[in-house]
């Protein structure tokens, strides 16, 4: 320590350590550090639990630099000579979330205005007014706040070169979330481009703490051709060991669902004896759900709130400043208040569901006391037996400290034919100069060229074998070989579709009167936030749904918004959007699977999960943490087989159809499947346990690693799920534009269903760009198909199968999510059947 | 409840469908196209051939495979009905330059697909002018017998037309099904739109009600190998 504080003495300016004195702080260690890592030209990685002053720490350098500097003339100087001017940018903050950037801006200027520092520091986000976007890039800032989406837009520009020139310092907040999505691979070949234009340049990354950081200090630096490079580490000490316990309840738990409906007076009690409490959930319903059901009970008028990623913004916007000015006593959220804007005096975290990982838990948990020397505390409340285990699993990850993150992505094509087009727009680029940048971003560093060329290819003329769109390029290679756009309307267009983040399509929910008999004009009322339109799509008028917490009644769609009135019901149809739904971490599993494996840990869990495992152990077994059990066991006229890979929803969902496809095969008429996090149930006609006892169907073989080979071929060929994907890629990609908020209905159906396109691409190219993009996002993303095949290749002659005279325990709660789950989009056909046969009936009564 | 929902579900899986307007029967294709087996005459409507290079002048760059994927469609349904004559019903080309960007091999499958037959183009609002180099006839209505076959339906007793691309949406058990469907009542039908990019147009939309004049109308959805047919009051509306 003396060490750093002798650094302190040397490289902390007068100014600033009186600052520091007048308000009674300490400069922090890593702080300390990062500025000697800036001062050293070098760029660094700071890893910090929340509260430990990371955000200051990533902008002292700027700040000290910038006041040495000292104050700058504004004004250009145009006229006839060179143009001169203030010394520009020189320090850029980008943010995943824009109300952090605005927050960030606020919290700045409290010291630059203390300390009076000559230092002009703004926000740029889709809100700044066009006129104050257009004179930042001709006089720009000192300090730059902004999003990733807009640095794409500014690099998009001429200006690029002017604007970031004299850029000295990028600093990227909450790195680890900004890393594992395609707005991550955007920004990492903003970054690249970042680098090039301001050769001076030195990043910083701000974040929580993840399990390789190696990771991300690559992703912080341009990547040679040759090996890696990665930015310095610096490690801000960890704070208190979080206090983090398992509710303790006294009801019974139930077999399954996610409602915690067992637990919500102890929930209700837990806040009575806190002062502020963040609630958190995985899924926008469960927190519509619990928001209703705790106001049912508040008998003392607790002022509780509800915070996720469907209210309007303006409503969201409230709840955070009521919460910042402490007048709630608690927020049901989802993962919208998994980042953001910090709140002090927070002093409970209560997990209600499943953890789902354990990175991702101990980030929620440091919501709450950001006061580094006293424990976080937080409360887990499983909903079901098994999220009990999950929950188990979880406390014993937080006490070592384990983290989950996912690992680093490799960069998306779809992303990068975005970012080419950008360049264009930019300034004209030659292909092996953009190649070679393109790599020094970390998740590109592996592109091979012809895969580069592809996407160059697909941006000029879409990329087809049938070269039939040579006249109409979007871009086209000049006799100096440098590409160009063809058309400034191509700039209009890319600037209009930037970014990656591709919504469901929404519809904004207006509060409006009921309608009255022979009352035809609903009056609009105000937005109470946005839904999914598949969701409204499948009501009629007058059914009811939570929203807002509050029971509503479906009245109309008029244009692009879904007219409500308030209901008076008691038992609404609750919403089946599932906004934020995480597949259990492959970690947290693990976890799980051994301590179903090892009896002597089960001490630790309440008597009634106790007793659920013993019967099972006792009627059928536990497995081994690394085999797979397998039961087969008739009921009800059906046969069934369940078994347990603990691999996630998505991941036992495609191995459902896989599955269900195989035994159709062979004969066995499989009639259904239901998937959870830990387990698969199928079931159908035929008698498989007949079947694998007379030794014609082997598990081994209905469990080959070749399903993945022609089954997945086929599925995926029809596969909505897959379709969806194709669409996401192909509106990233530009090959076809967003939907923009007012467009009228009738506009929209114009617009070329991505369907249709997957299908005759699937014919006709299937190694297309895009294609191979979808393909790429299935294999991670909604299909989890990577995860799939670990575990076929774990349980490789690992099968334990169990017949069974009647359903097991550990069976139990995958049967009663029967008819309550449905796989998405799948077999329409059959369902046409089975309407058209209900409707046979409803004729024939 | 319409007694055709409980036909369809009557018949015999195997046997085609069969929608009779104006006393024709004529057979319902789930691949989009009706055949008139006393005319051997077969009906597509809204091809809309080389929409994707179209919208590639635009700089929307759809994959150009959308002729040749509507023209691999109709080749199986001429394989399999041999007809005598063929009639696309209108916005057979998505705009007046599409004859002239066909791809040499797709035009060259377009005459094999005419040869030794009557192909009629009827105009549509795609595609108003007689376009020269697509072989076959052109006109803006054709009656024969009790049928007449034009573009945009009038709601006329025997019409068979096109133009509003239908859509019928069934849900069921919480989830919901979208089809392209054929629309019809004992006097009147409108086709779905059989090219590769065509989109469709919800059968609860006032265009239909203008038609049919009221609700009492069926449609006939477009399934693997079969048509389902539901009594449009009982459809979704978007």
């Amino acid at each position: 320590m003396a060490l750093v504080r002798h650094f302190e003495m040397q490289i902390l300016p007068d100014g600033f350590a009186r600052w520091f004195a007048q308000r009674g702080w300490q400069p922090r260690d890593h702080q300390l550090e990062l500025l000697a890592k800036a001062e050293a030209g070098k760029s660094a990685l700071l890893i910090a639990p929340t509260g430990a002053g990371k955000t200051l720490a990533g902008f002292l350098p700027s700040l000290i630099e910038l006041s040495a500097r000292g104050a700058t003339p504004r004004k250009l100087q145009a006229a006839g000579r060179p143009v001169t001017r203030s010394q520009g940018l020189h320090t850029l903050y980008i943010s995943p979330l824009k109300a952090l950037a605005v927050d960030i801006a606020r919290n700045l200027e409290t010291p630059v205005r203390e300390m009076g520092l000559p230092i002009r520091l703004e926000t740029r986000t889709g809100d700044t007014p066009a006129s104050k976007r257009q004179r930042q890039r001709r006089d720009p800032p000192d300090i730059l706040l902004t999003t990733p989406e807009q640095v794409a837009l500014l690099l998009a520009s001429a200006d690029a070169p002017f604007l970031f020139g004299t850029l000295r310092r990028v600093v990227l907040d909450e790195l680890h979330s900004l890393v594992t999505s395609k707005r991550g691979d955007l920004l990492s070949l903003g970054l690249a481009r970042l680098f090039a234009l301001a050769p001076q340049l030195t990043s910083v990354g701000l974040s929580a703490t993840v399990a390789e950081p190696g990771d991300l200090r690559r992703y912080l630096v341009p990547q040679p051709l040759d090996g890696t490079a990665m930015a310095d580490l610096v490690v801000a000490e960890g704070g208190a060991k979080p206090d983090v316990s398992m509710l303790d309840t006294k009801s019974l738990l139930p077999w399954a669902g996610h409602s915690a409906r067992h637990a919500l007076t102890e929930i209700y009690d837990l806040l009575k004896r806190h002062t502020t409490t963040l609630i958190f959930v995985n899924t926008r319903s469960q927190a519509e759900f619990l928001f209703q059901e705790l106001w049912g009970l508040n008998d003392d008028n607790l002022a509780i709130a509800l915070h996720h990623g469907s209210l309007d913004v303006a409503q969201r916007r409230r709840v955070e400043d009521a919460m910042a000015a402490g007048q709630l006593r608690a927020v049901v959220c989802t993962s919208s208040l998994d980042l953001g804007v910090d709140w002090g005096d927070v002093d409970l975290v209560i997990n209600v569901g499943a953890p789902k990982g354990s990175s991702r838990l101990m980030q929620r948990i440091g919501r709450a006391n950001h006061r580094l020397d006293e424990p976080s505390k937080a409360v887990l409340v499983p909903a079901n037996r098994f999220e009990v285990l999950e929950c188990q699993a979880a406390l014993g990850a937080v006490a070592d400290n384990a983290q989950d993150t996912p690992p680093a992505r490799t960069g998306a094509h779809d992303v990068l034919a975005q970012h080419i087009l950008g360049r264009a727009c930019g300034a004209p680029f030659l292909s092996d100069e953009l190649y070679a940048e393109v790599r020094a971003a970390a998740p590109y560093a592996g592109l091979v060229s012809s895969d580069f060329d592809a996407a160059v290819d697909f941006v000029a003329t879409g990329g087809y074998a049938l070269r039939a769109y040579e006249r109409f390029a979007k871009i086209r290679q000049g006799a100096d070989g440098r590409w160009r756009i063809t058309h400034p309307r191509v700039a209009q267009r890319y600037r209009l579709n930037v970014g990656t983040i591709v919504e469901a399509d929404m519809l904004k929910v207006r509060l409006v009167r009921s309608r009255r008999a022979g009352q035809h004009v609903l009056r609009g009322g105000r937005v109470l936030g946005e839904v999914e339109e598949y969701f409204i799509e499948m009501l009629t008028q007058g059914d009811t749904f939570v929203f807002a917490g509050e029971i509503l009644k479906y009245e109309a769609i008029v244009e692009n918004e879904v007219y409500v009135s308030r209901s008076t019901a008691t038992d609404p149809k609750v919403p089946a959007y599932e906004g934020g739904k995480f597949p259990l971490s492959t970690y947290l599993a693990a976890r799980v699977r051994a301590i179903l494996a090892d009896s002597r840990t089960w001490r630790a869990l309440p008597e009634q999960v106790r007793e659920w495992l013993e019967i099972q152990e006792w009627r059928s077994l536990l497995p081994p943490a690394g085999d797979l059990l397998v039961e087969t066991f008739p009921r009800a006229a059906k046969h069934y087989l369940v078994c347990y890979p603990f691999e996630g929803r998505l991941a036992h969902q495609t191995l459902g159809m896989l599955l269900t496809r195989r035994l159709e095969r062979a004969g066995l008429k499989p009639l259904g499947f239901v998937a959870n996090e830990y387990s698969l149930a199928v079931w159908g006609v035929g008698d498989l346990q007949l079947r694998i006892g007379n030794g014609t169907l082997s598990l081994a073989k209905l469990f080959d690693e070749d399903m993945l080979g022609d089954d997945l071929e086929e599925w995926l060929a029809e596969s909505a799920l897959m379709k969806h994907t194709f669409r996401t890629c192909a509106i990233i990609a530009g090959l076809i534009e967003r939907r923009f908020p007012g467009e009228e209905k009738t506009r929209r159906q114009l617009t070329i269903s991505t369907d249709l396109v997957y299908d005759v691409l699937r014919k006709h190219q299937p190694d297309h760009l895009l294609m191979r993009a979808a393909r790429a996002d299935a294999v991670t993303g909604l299909l989890d198909i990577r995860r799939l095949s670990e575990m076929l290749s774990r349980i490789k002659g690992r099968i334990i199968h169990k017949a069974l005279d009647h359903v097991s325990p550990l069976a139990v709660p995958a049967l009663l999510e029967i008819g309550r789950e449905t796989v998405y989009g799948e077999a329409s056909d059959e369902l046409l059947r089975e309407a058209a046969d209900d409707l046979v009936k409803e004729a024939m009564q | 409840m319409t007694p055709s929902a409980g036909s369809t579900q009557a018949r015999d899986s195997g046997t085609p469908d069969v929608v009779t307007i104006a006393g024709v029967s004529l057979v319902g294709d789930p691949g989009g196209a009706i055949y008139w087996p006393q005319e051997r005459l077969l009906a597509v409507a809204d091809l809309h051939f080389e929409k994707g290079s179209s919208y590639a002048r635009r700089g929307i760059f759809l994959p150009p495979y959308d002729t040749a994927a509507t023209l691999a469609r109709l080749t199986r349904l001429i394989v399999r009905y041999a007809p005598r004559a063929v009639i696309a019903l209108g916005d057979s080309f998505h705009d007046g330059g599409g004859p002239d960007r066909l791809a040499d091999a797709d035009r060259t499958q377009l005459r094999a697909l005419q040869a030794g037959r009557d192909w009629i183009w009827i105009t549509g609002n795609h595609d108003p002018e007689p376009a020269k180099n697509i072989g076959g006839e052109f006109g803006g209505a054709l009656a024969i017998g009790a049928l007449t076959f034009r573009h945009i339906p009038h709601g006329s007793a025997g019409e068979i037309a096109g133009h509003l691309h239908p859509v019928a949406r069934v849900s069921h058990r919480g989830r919901a099904v979208s089809r392209r469907c054929f629309a019809s009542d004992a006097m009147r039908m409108v086709m779905p739109a059989f090219g590769a990019y065509t989109g469709g147009l919800n059968v609860r939309d006032a265009a239909f009600a203008d038609v049919f004049g009221t609700l009492d109308f069926v449609a006939h959805m477009l399934g693997d190998g079969r048509l389902y047919a539901f009594a449009a009051r009982h459809c979704r509306p978007d």
